[in-house]
């Protein structure tokens, strides 16, 4: 079943005033940043987006989202255009965007509290997420207290705890450290082995991508558009043994090849691209 | 990767917001007070000491400045008679009321200075030429227009605290981390609850750090209302005491002004250090 299609979107920004950019020969102070993207989405499905820096993809699920509306084109979820944040989509980002006045707990409860939920079930609800996530015990620490492995964990089980149809994630293990980084990669198989809810999750890893994912879209350097989809036919529940085996190296040597000349323009972009995102 | 289209430019002025990012904790900072109070005695003896002999060794005037002996036993006389207390009270109900009434104005405008720039744009050229004018040059004014009573002195202090209170309430609004909004809004966040939620805890250590401020202000300037026109209040016991050449009495009223500031200051750090204690001590947990 289709859960997510996204059809022909374009994103342009407007630069700072005095900023222009020259593109052919044009002179412009807009700067397009999506240029077409076509993507379908099955539910239940794990996808990974990977591209080089700055070329659009937090953008893209920004628009998956309903955070920012395309120039042109269309974003819809379950065949309804979004146009503003969907109920049942949850974001998760790679500075954790957790409340600090917040404890662990109410951090997990807030999701629930602007839902209207009521406080005992809420409560509930936030406890067995952040269990799953082998947080017993953390449940009353602000961020502040808590490793970045640990306040990711809370921001995932934040985004959980809503039942969420469709899960964004934007390079929501980039900050942590590799064996961390390792670890919540199999937490969140594990997790959604059992919950199987739709994942679009960008990463600047291919080893990531590859290791999540059912499918990796390889988008282009900006203004970006997809530019192949590899699909992962590796068994699934996964471990990290997996990276070694020589399907896994197939499926790297792959998308890598893919990605390069991307990686390449986007690194003669880079002055561009610079002064619009940060 | 955030993108951030339209960040607001920083205040021009703002008030010191101070940013301890590792809180000692409890028994630390228990140790520290004592420690910095054994340190300190000596000094504080020394000078109680010299107050002491310099009038009574005849080095000063002791009419101009009568022995701590003598100022204490006096402050002690107003204590037990009750009027030390009236005067403590009249001064601080004066400062509260006036402080109150500036929270209930600036707090509401500082966040639509600070959430809408174009409402600050039109009234920030006002607000920097007001808070810029002394309370004491505008007591006159007060004075002529709301008389002698109650009100010019609430007015003053609410003058004294609303800028402090107002500047470091935008402050606060603006300083909301981006991703922080973002990551509301993606779940959905109303605005209502934007504001309650989001933006008006993270405002809160800023508006904490005007308050102590203009709390402190909010006191001294209604001690100077107090001298130039009151019947009562500390100000009144100081600026009256000196006309009638009762030294001790007025020594008496600096000291007391001088243990209220002390105090205030005390509960005001540790309001301050509550109202933020989840910025933590940078404990952080295993991975």
């Amino acid at each position: 079943m289709e859960r997510i299609a996204v059809s022909a979107v374009r994103k342009s920004f407007n630069l700072k005033p005095g900023q222009t950019v020259t593109v052919d020969g044009v002179t412009s102070n807009r700067i397009a940043v999506l240029d077409g993207v076509d993507l379908t989405i099955n539910s239940g499905e794990f996808i990974t987006l990977v591209g080089p820096s700055g070329s659009g993809k937090s953008v893209l699920l920004d628009v998956i989202a309903g955070l920012t509306e395309a120039t042109s084109g269309i974003a819809r979820i379950d065949g309804i255009e979004v146009s503003k944040p969907h109920a049942r989509t949850a974001y998760v980002f790679q500075q954790y965007a957790l409340f600090p006045w917040r404890t662990a707990l109410q951090n997990v409860e807030y999701a629930l509290e602007v839902r209207g939920v009521a406080a005992a079930e809420r409560r509930e609800k936030a406890l067995h997420f952040l269990h799953l996530f082998g947080l017993q015990g953390f449940e009353d620490r602000f961020p502040s207290q808590l490793s970045g492995g640990m306040q990711q964990r809370v921001a995932i089980a934040r985004a959980l705890s809503t039942d969420p149809q469709v899960l964004l994630m934007d390079e929501p293990f980039a900050a942590l450290d590799a064996q961390t980084r390792d670890i919540l990669q199999s937490e969140l198989l594990r997790i959604w082995e059992q919950i199987k809810t739709t994942v679009v999750f960008v990463t600047h890893s291919i080893d990531e991508a590859i290791y999540l994912a059912d499918r990796v879209v390889v988008m282009t350097a900006r203004p970006a558009s997809v530019k192949e989809i590899v699909d992962i036919d590796l068994p699934r529940p996964r471990d990290l043994d997996i990276r070694n085996s020589p399907d896994f190296n197939a499926y790297r040597g792959r998308v890598w090849e893919s990605l390069r000349d991307e990686v390449g323009k986007a690194q003669r972009d880079w002055a561009v691209a610079s002064t619009y995102a940060n | 990767m955030s993108l951030i289209v339209d960040r607001n430019p920083p205040l021009r002025n703002t008030f010191s917001l101070r940013r301890k990012r590792a809180l000692p904790k409890a028994p630390t900072a228990l140790g520290e007070t004592f420690s910095t109070i054994t340190l300190g005695l000596p000094a504080l003896i020394a000078f109680a000491l010299l107050w002491e002999i310099a009038p009574r060794a005849g080095w000063i005037n002791s009419l101009f400045f009568p022995p701590l002996s003598q100022v204490l036993s006096v402050l002690w006389e107003m204590i037990i008679s009750g009027q030390l207390a009236d005067h403590i009270g009249i001064s601080l109900q004066r400062a509260a009321i006036g402080f109150a009434l500036a929270v209930v104005v600036a707090v509401p405008l500082g966040f639509l200075m600070g959430r809408y720039t174009l409402f600050e744009k039109a009234s920030d050229f006002l607000v920097q030429t007001l808070r810029n004018t002394s309370q004491f040059a505008l007591l006159p004014v007060f004075i002529l227009l709301l008389g002698i009573g109650e009100a010019s002195k609430i007015a003053i202090t609410f003058y004294a605290a609303v800028f402090f209170l107002l500047i470091n309430t935008i402050v606060g609004v603006k300083s909301v981390d981006p991703l922080l909004v973002k990551a509301a809004r993606s779940m959905g966040t109303s605005d209502w609850d934007l504001f309650k939620k989001v933006i008006f805890p993270s405002a809160i250590p800023s508006i904490v750090a005007g308050a102590r401020l203009g709390v402190k202000t909010s006191l001294f300037s209604v001690i100077a209302a107090e001298m130039l026109a009151a019947q009562s209040g500390i100000g009144y016991l100081i600026q009256h005491s000196s006309l009638m050449l009762e030294t001790d009495r007025m020594y008496a009223g600096i000291l007391t002004l001088t243990i209220i500031g002390l105090l205030l200051n005390y509960l005001l750090v540790a309001g301050e250090r509550r109202a933020t204690h989840w910025r933590g001590s940078g404990e952080s947990g295993p991975n």
